[in-house]
């Protein structure tokens, strides 16, 4: 008999004080809480995090990787949303 | 996790706090701790914050507007693409403020509603009109770096959510100072005519600009409990003062005169102002400043207008859930 599928999690984790929660992998469990304990057990044996988020995977849409020339090529073409297209002249120091 | 867990008041810092609770939590502040929205909090400090991320918010948001007005008339395509970037800049961050203020607990459209009814305040800087292009490089010098100073400390505040916000704004924020005081440059090695509108100008914002900074630390309401809580890390006062001694170099660098002929150097190099009219900072902030009807007219219309759009887009994505339901039914 084939193994029925566990429902898959991902792994988000807030390493210091004041920074915000960062993706750190994937695991398997069976509900919310035991994917926060694997998740403890998996991601933060050397006290990697203060607080851990954990996300049903099927509930996170993505971008195509493949499709990142057109979805991002809106923000190529404006050097103008920089500071360094702008003229400051030296003397006026740091703006 | 945020709308789950926060849109729900449970009710435990609400009435009677718990006075261990508050002085555990007054600890982690000192301790240089973030708060983050799970956290416990005092209902006061829920309440503050809320408050100035809404109105910093609605600032952004009606901040557009000043500027908006010139993006047609723009005098370049140069200048026209920057300024379209600039006000696409400010919409961004009052979206990065508005999910940072919704962590606390209160919706998206109640704020939204709040500012429409006129409930919710908003920088009083954006009430007064840009009469010439040379307002928009104003702006971009003054207003920009008057919110930069404003802004830098805000990144260390105590919220989680607030800060890291303000990280984002603070970096983003450095092009609109720059583009601005590169019109200001423009415009005072141009014509006599273009001097004298950039001096006209710094003439009209000067004064606007410096109550930005809000009402003097001695009457100022909110400053006690924001320092201790360590949202503000500098008086209203002190960062004036900061705008103050960053602009003069500048002003005299273009060959503009800062309409106060009583300010001076004090020993320490501080540049001392004359007294502000704040009277007319309070009548700006009860909405009788030169455009406060004109600003919420046009957000107003703007949000009756894009009504059916947001019907529109829920209505579709209603139906495209029923379609699937159906078709993993067959």
């Amino acid at each position: 008999m084939a193994t029925p599928n566990v429902p898959l999690w991902e792994v988000f984790i807030r390493s210091r004080n004041g920074l915000a929660h960062k993706h750190v992998g994937s695991l398997h469990a069976a509900d919310a809480t035991l994917a926060l304990q694997a998740a403890r057990d998996i991601y933060t044996r050397r006290g990697e995090g203060l607080s851990i988020w954990v996300v049903p995977s099927n509930a996170i849409t993505a971008s195509d990787p493949t499709e990142k020339g057109m979805m991002f090529e809106p923000a190529e073409s404006k050097i103008y949303r920089h500071p360094t297209f702008y003229d400051v002249p030296d003397e006026v120091g740091h703006m | 996790m945020y709308t789950q867990a926060l849109n729900s008041s449970d009710g435990d810092d609400r009435g009677v706090e718990d006075v261990a609770r508050a002085s555990q939590f007054q600890a982690r502040i000192d301790a240089d701790e973030r708060i983050e929205p799970n956290d416990w909090m005092p209902a006061a400090y829920r309440k503050t914050l809320t408050r100035q991320i809404s109105q910093h918010a609605h600032s952004e948001i009606v901040g557009m507007l000043p500027e908006g007005n010139w993006i047609t008339r723009a005098p370049s395509l140069r200048r026209k693409a920057a300024l379209l970037a600039k006000v696409q800049d400010e919409c961004g961050h009052g979206l990065y403020l508005y999910a940072a203020a919704e962590t606390l607990g209160t919706s998206r459209e109640e704020l939204v509603d709040a500012m429409l009814s006129g409930k919710a305040k908003y920088s009083s800087i954006f009430n007064y009109p840009t009469l010439t292009w040379a307002d928009i490089g104003t702006i971009g010098w003054l207003v920009d770096g008057a919110a930069i100073m404003n802004q830098i400390p805000l990144c260390r505040c105590s919220y989680g959510p607030y800060a890291r916000a303000m990280i984002r704004v603070c970096k983003e924020e450095s092009f609109h100072q720059r583009q601005g005081f590169e019109i200001m440059v423009t415009l005072c090695r141009g014509t006599a005519e273009q001097k004298a509108m950039a001096q006209n100008a710094l003439d009209r914002w000067w004064w606007p600009v410096l109550m930005m900074f809000g009402p003097p630390d001695q009457v100022s309401q909110h400053s006690d409990t924001s320092t201790k809580w360590k949202i503000k890390r500098f008086s209203n006062d002190e960062l004036r003062q900061k705008f103050i001694d960053a602009t003069v170099p500048q002003a005299e660098f273009l060959g503009l005169t800062i309409p106060d002929p009583g300010m001076k150097q004090n020993e320490n190099g501080n540049w001392v102002h004359s007294p502000i009219d704040w009277d007319e900072f309070k009548q700006v902030l009860a909405g009788n400043g030169p455009c406060n009807r004109d600003r919420l007219a046009a957000r107003r219309k703007a949000h009756e207008e894009g009504a059916w759009v947001r019907e529109a887009a829920m209505a579709y994505a209603e139906k495209r859930k029923s379609r699937q339901l159906a078709q993993a039914a067959e």
